[in-house]
């Protein structure tokens, strides 16, 4: 076996454990994509084009709120924006990868294989550290397209008397207390929080962009003067 | 929804999000992330997720709603319980509908 071929299959090995948290995800992605409305067609082309769970599953709750195309899109965007940090960390490992490899498997870019790949380049740096990434990617993005299918097919069984949009505040939050790690996360949440229950009488849904980016400003605030205590 | 143009919507979503999966990686050598913006993305998760949960409990008829009544809210306080102890989607959601049928029963 090429050398290559080998820290791709240990980058998808070591992804194993993680698998265990993709398979709901996306089992959740497709069942609450048909609570809304949409076919499951729909609901399996949404995991295979986007592919990033929580902006899925917030684009789904503004469309169960008939909320305007724009505000999903600035939503989704800006929850997604954390790509771009994992983005800037991952990009010294691909320099050197050909295009015809590096766009892919950018494409499958995962919170779970982003984490996979960083903690163990920290321990131990692989022969071919890009190949261990496309190998972590890969198994996290099957896992994830397979589950996708089997959700849209148990998600047609699921009568809508069962209130199951109530799922997505709930796997908000789990994602959400996953992300408070410190006291100025803490803000960050609190004051992203209030603020949405404040400005939510504002049209178009613009109350959760506005009391996101206040909800951002105030980590970094909290942050800054923390950071001066010390 | 049949009139929705869904798949516009997905296709945008996913460009835009390739176009951030791909940013630093394209610009690697030539651009640098600024600090601040590596600063200001560590709170938005915290944030955004926040900004999702607290007025889907707190609205739970397009109404604001602190009541025992309101058990959106009730529920939503006991899946956030497990959500803080074990972080985990799964458990959370289990815990969190149960308690919101078990509610809706009562």
């Amino acid at each position: 076996m090429k050398p290559t071929h080998q820290d791709f299959l240990s980058g998808a090995r070591d992804s194993l454990p993680i698998l265990l948290g993709v398979v709901p995800f996306a089992l959740i992605c497709s069942v609450s994509a048909i609570g809304v409305g949409l076919s499951s067609t729909e609901a399996v082309g949404m995991s295979f084009i986007v592919f990033a769970g929580a902006s899925q599953l917030a684009v789904l709750q503004l469309m169960g709120e008939s909320a305007v195309w724009v505000v999903m899109l600035l939503t989704a965007w800006v929850i997604n924006l954390r790509f771009t940090m994992y983005s800037a960390t991952i990009a010294p490992y691909l320099q050197d990868e050909p295009p015809h490899r590096k766009i892919p498997f950018t494409y499958i870019l995962s919170d779970q294989a982003f984490g996979v790949t960083m903690s163990k380049f920290a321990n131990e740096m692989p022969a071919n550290p890009a190949w261990y990434y496309y190998g972590s990617a890969s198994a996290v993005w099957l896992t994830w397209i397979i589950s996708a299918i089997i959700g849209a097919l148990l998600g047609t069984l699921v009568p809508a008397s069962w209130g199951l949009e109530f799922a997505f505040p709930l796997s908000f939050m789990a994602l959400m207390f996953a992300a408070i790690k410190d006291r100025p996360t803490l803000i960050a949440a609190l004051v992203g929080g209030f603020s949405a229950i404040a400005t939510k009488g504002l049209p178009y849904n613009l109350g959760l962009i506005l009391a996101a980016t206040l909800g951002i400003a105030a980590g970094v605030l909290a942050e800054k003067k923390m950071g001066a205590q010390k | 929804m049949s009139e929705f143009p869904v798949w516009i919507l997905f296709l945008a979503l996913a460009l835009g999000t390739f176009a951030l999966r791909y940013s630093f990686i394209y610009f690697f050598g030539k651009v640098d992330m600024p600090d601040w913006l590596r600063n200001a993305l560590k709170f938005v998760p915290a944030s955004v997720l926040a900004a999702l949960v607290a007025p889907a409990l707190t609205y739970p008829n397009g109404v604001l709603d602190i009541s025992l009544n309101n058990i959106h809210l009730l529920a939503g306080i006991g899946g956030a319980i497990v959500a803080w102890r074990t972080k985990n989607v799964l458990w959370t959601i289990i815990v969190g509908m149960l308690l919101f049928w078990l509610l809706q029963a009562l």
